[in-house]
């Protein structure tokens, strides 16, 4: 029996119909087509699936799409719809990222790590991203790449609303 | 007037990666992304058990599930002659079983279903009759008289042996052990693990009933020559088929062979008229696609008593799985293994090398290594230590005892290689320094007084990558060149093509900086291709990193091509003989008057629209490189631990690296590439396994399971570098993809042995976990 669930997907809502057993992760890359949310051990230790659910990472591999309802879900493509969050950026300019299936779920333990603790210490993005495996990087960059990001959000957060870039 | 582009991405430059822009909006495009109209799926029924004789499968409740299209076995594709396919090592593998599953979790029957929920709920539904046989789990034991033949289906197989392979010279070998002064000898087992890219593999095949053309989009490291293969395997028409690889979400060798399931659903896209996708779970990459190493490894050095080494031979035992799928160059059983007197001048030595089939998953591929380089690096390696201990000498300085010297190059090794470049001593001397060698050892001491464990590990490896030449290197009688097209188009930006694929390596920056050095273009002009075999030319792949010694250079030669094309082109502009003109950075000029000057985009412009008389029009060209040589990067890791007497528990304090790869395209590249390496030769030293119990069932088939190291615990990682050309490369580059995963591993264990070598503790293998380790302090009556 199908059961009708209705989440802010990315701001916007989606109301629609789900088998009970249907998992989040193929909610999103099936149903919605939102394919950067990526899949890669069905047990969630490797965190390629990792989405926002009210601002609080969870492995859409292991959630029901019927858990979503009424909430608020946030994937890798809302994070810079329109321009780079300086986390993404970040993962460029460091060179966080080869391969790429990990990314997206790597970004949005950042960005929930940052959005928490916005000035944290290298042991303390080891300790955050810990559930996001990598096999690409070895994670020295991926490090250096959150740590950049807190230092740029922090200088954003720092400039006035209004100031003009420059002045 | 058309606006200047600064030129940018010369070789040496640390620019951004181009490709980054689409991940880090989650705008890859990998197989599972791909949805195409009428799209069936299909789910792989496996073997419960690892050995057993197939008496019955029914599959008509699975039929009658509402959502199941077809229901594929073993019996179906014998008709079509698909029930067996070869593998890469000359051997032939079950597609879907038919007489007996061989290994737990082969492939017996695959279901295809318009939902991939309902696919899977159609697996239980079939019934099949097994009768379990004895598993052998053992290769030694598989090499008894009398054990259960598993290949029984082969004619003339009466027993499990494979393949018996020697290397070197035994009668030279023999004689170096008589002369010597003592005997230094190893026996250590290199585990079976996994290369576990993220992204598992898997396919979409749309194969058009009208047309017969065959799209497949697939995980694959080698397009092109996987085309070859499905054309021989399925009978298809080459010019029919279309491989495209997409993104790859890593490989590290697991996307080099053509698994089961990429067949079946080919097999069944034809059979249906629509496209199929297969992508399997983490389980089913865990338990049957390629694995690697599980070496059994025996080695002796002949050494004299100031340290020298006289000889050294070696006796392996590989286990090989159910099926000798091994992916390496097919002259060579043990792939490279005969690599093993690593970076030392060893008059003598002798290789050899059995293969035993058992009951585990077949594959065999080089996980982030150049086909068994990273075995032969840690057992040299780990031998040198032993000796070290043995002979009471400091392990570094023995290495320099023994290194070959820069001046020896290129050096004829006693097993057949010609090592191209190397300064051994250089690279060891830089990393003893920034770790600060002298004052550990100091430490240490004082450490032992008290009873603490603190080890400092050495690995001095030495690689070869790149493979050809394609007279002594190929796969599946493929030679093994590699091929680069350049298209220059009339505005001045480029196309390059390429015969490798990326899986994460940076290809489509790399390799647009070496057109960027050649021709002047930048680097964000170039815009590179790679995976589609319609649109691409042919190519061995990229594995065994041989995508820059072998793309890369065919990459430049090409670009030299067109810029001997276009330096007439200049001449013709600048109303000068071809003779005065010259090429710096993108500019031609006449020589000695540096103000009259045409750009490579002017005389791209020109070839189009202003040519000699009598020139072909345009500025494009192909270059199919074969490699006059393999190349041979090197380096020193160096790894201090501290080691808890409480738990066994191994703490990794420092790890320093120094890699020579020859010139590096992009340093920050580079560099990435090592780091992941020394996280993946982590995790093999100290947390990654995959084994079996006595019936053969695998223990290490989920990441639960299988451990990967995470951020938590992966060490920083100090990297240095010295530069050392290869000689032969058109720009003087060696491999570096998988330097650190062969290296590494064994300094991280010599550091554990190290710290406990005094205990008396000779060995320990991988993965070194907290348990081995205080059982070992436990027997040497050391552990708390």
């Amino acid at each position: 029996m199908n059961r009708s669930i209705t989440a802010t997907v990315n701001g916007e809502k989606v109301s629609t119909e789900v088998e009970p057993r249907l998992l989040l992760v193929h909610f999103i890359r099936e149903r919605l087509r939102l394919t950067g949310t990526h899949i890669g051990c069905d047990t969630s230790h490797c965190g390629a699936c990792t989405v926002l659910l009210d601002g609080v990472p969870v492995k859409s591999c292991t959630v029901l799409a019927v858990q979503a309802d009424g909430r608020q879900l946030t994937t890798v493509e809302a994070i810079g719809a329109g321009q780079l969050h300086p986390i993404q950026k970040a993962f460029k300019e460091e060179h966080g990222l080869q391969c790429g299936f990990c990314t997206p779920g790597m970004m949005l333990s950042s960005f929930a790590l940052l959005a928490d603790n916005p000035d944290p210490t290298e042991e303390e993005i080891r300790w955050a991203l810990s559930g996001n495996i990598c096999r690409c990087t070895g994670y020295m960059n991926i490090v250096k790449a959150v740590r950049s990001a807190a230092v740029q959000m922090k200088q954003a957060a720092a400039v006035p609303a209004g100031a003009v870039a420059g002045s | 007037m058309a606006i200047e582009t600064p030129l940018k991405g010369f070789i040496g430059e640390s620019i951004k990666r181009k490709e980054d822009d689409r991940f880090i909006r989650g705008k890859g495009n990998y197989v599972d992304d791909i949805v195409l109209p009428g799209m069936l799926h299909m789910a792989i029924l496996r073997s419960p058990f690892a050995h057993a004789r197939i008496h019955s499968i029914d599959t008509t409740a699975a039929q009658a599930l509402p959502g199941v299209v077809a229901v594929v076995t073993g019996k179906l594709l014998e008709q079509h002659k698909l029930a067996w396919m070869p593998t890469l090592s000359g051997d032939t593998q079950a597609v879907l079983a038919t007489d007996k599953v061989r290994f737990q979790g082969q492939e017996v029957a695959c279901v295809i279903a318009t939902d991939p929920y309902v696919a899977r709920d159609a697996l239980p539904l079939i019934d099949v009759g097994y009768e379990v046989l004895p598993a052998v789990v053992d290769p030694s034991k598989a090499l008894e008289p009398g054990a259960p033949v598993i290949r029984d289906e082969k004619e003339g197989q009466t027993s499990n042996h494979i393949y018996h392979w020697e290397a070197g010279n035994k009668g030279k070998t023999d004689d170096a052990f008589a002369k010597a002064d003592r005997v230094v000898s190893l026996e250590t087992f290199y585990p079976r693990c996994h290369p576990s890219p993220v992204e598992t593999c898997g396919i979409v095949a749309d194969v058009n009933p009208a047309t017969g053309h065959a799209t497949l989009y697939m995980t694959s490291q080698a397009p092109h020559a996987h085309r070859t293969l499905f054309a021989i395997v399925a009978g298809l028409p080459e010019q029919n088929i279309r491989i495209v690889s997409p993104d790859i979400g890593g490989g590290f060798g697991n996307k080099v062979p053509i698994y089961p399931g990429y067949v079946v659903a080919t097999a069944a896209s034809l059979l249906i008229g629509k496209p199929v996708k297969w992508v399997e779970d983490r389980s089913e990459n865990l338990i049957s696609t390629g694995f690697a190493r599980d070496f059994h490894m025996k080695g002796e050095m002949a050494m004299r008593n100031d340290g020298r080494i006289l000889g050294i031979r070696v006796k392996l035992l590989s286990d090989n799985g159910a099926f000798y799928a091994d992916a390496q160059p097919t002259k060579f059983r043990a792939g490279l293994f005969h690599i093993v007197t690593g970076s030392y001048d060893i008059p003598a030595a002798h290789v050899v090398a059995d293969g035993a089939y058992t009951n585990k998953a077949p594959g065999g591929v080089a996980y982030r290594c150049s086909f068994r380089v990273t075995e032969a690096s840690y057992l040299i390696e780990r031998l040198v230590e032993t000796a070290a201990i043995e002979l009471d000498q400091d392990p570094a300085e023995l290495r320099v005892k023994n290194f070959i010297q820069p001046d020896q190059f290129p050096y004829k090794s006693a097993t057949g290689f010609e090592y191209d470049s190397g300064q051994y001593e250089k690279a060891l001397r830089l990393a003893l320094d920034k770790v600060g060698y002298d004052e550990l050892r100091k430490e240490q001491a004082e450490k032992r007084k008290k009873g603490e464990l603190m080890g400092i590990g050495i690995a001095s490896f030495t690689e070869v990558v790149g493979a050809g030449p394609g007279k002594h290197y190929d796969i599946a009688g493929l030679r093994m060149f590699d091929s680069a097209e350049l298209r220059v188009h009339p505005t001045g930006k480029a196309i390059l093509k390429l015969g490798v694929k990326s899986q994460g390596q940076g290809h489509e920056t790399t390799f647009a900086q070496i057109v960027t050095e050649e021709l002047g273009i930048p680097a964000a002009d170039v815009e590179v291709q790679e995976g589609d075999t319609d649109n691409t030319p042919y190519g061995l792949g990229t594995y065994a990193s041989r995508s820059t010694p072998v793309g890369g250079a065919a990459t430049a030669m090409v670009s030299r091509k067109l810029r001997d094309k276009a330096k007439k082109i200049a001449a013709h502009l600048l109303e000068a003989s071809e003779a005065d003109i010259d090429f710096d950075h993108g500019k031609f000029f006449v020589r000695g008057s540096p103000s009259k000057s045409k750009t490579i985009q002017d005389v791209a412009f020109a070839a189009y629209t202003n040519l000699p008389d009598g020139m072909e029009a345009g500025l494009e060209g192909v270059t199919y490189y074969d490699p006059p040589n393999m190349t041979f990067p090197f380096g020193t890791y160096l790894v201090v631990v501290d080691i808890d007497r409480g738990t066994g528990q191994v703490k990794v304090r420092r790890m320093v690296a120094v890699d020579d790869c020859g010139v590096r395209i992009n340093p920050m590249i580079v560099e990435g590439q090592i780091h992941g390496g020394l996280a993946e030769g982590f995790g093999i030293a100290f947390m990654e396994l995959i084994t079996f119990d006595e019936e053969g069932n695998c223990l290490g088939s989920n990441f639960t399971d299988y451990l990967l190291p995470t951020s938590w615990e992966t060490p920083k990682f100090e990297t240095y570098e010295t530069v050392t050309p290869s000689p032969h490369h058109p720009i003087g580059a060696k491999g570096v993809g998988e330097s650190a995963t062969v290296g590494s591993p064994a300094a991280f264990v010599n550091a554990v042995i190290d710290a406990v070598g005094h205990l008396g503790i000779k060995n320990i293998d991988m993965p070194v976990t907290s348990d081995k380790v205080w059982t070992a302090l436990k027997e040497a009556g050391a552990a708390e």
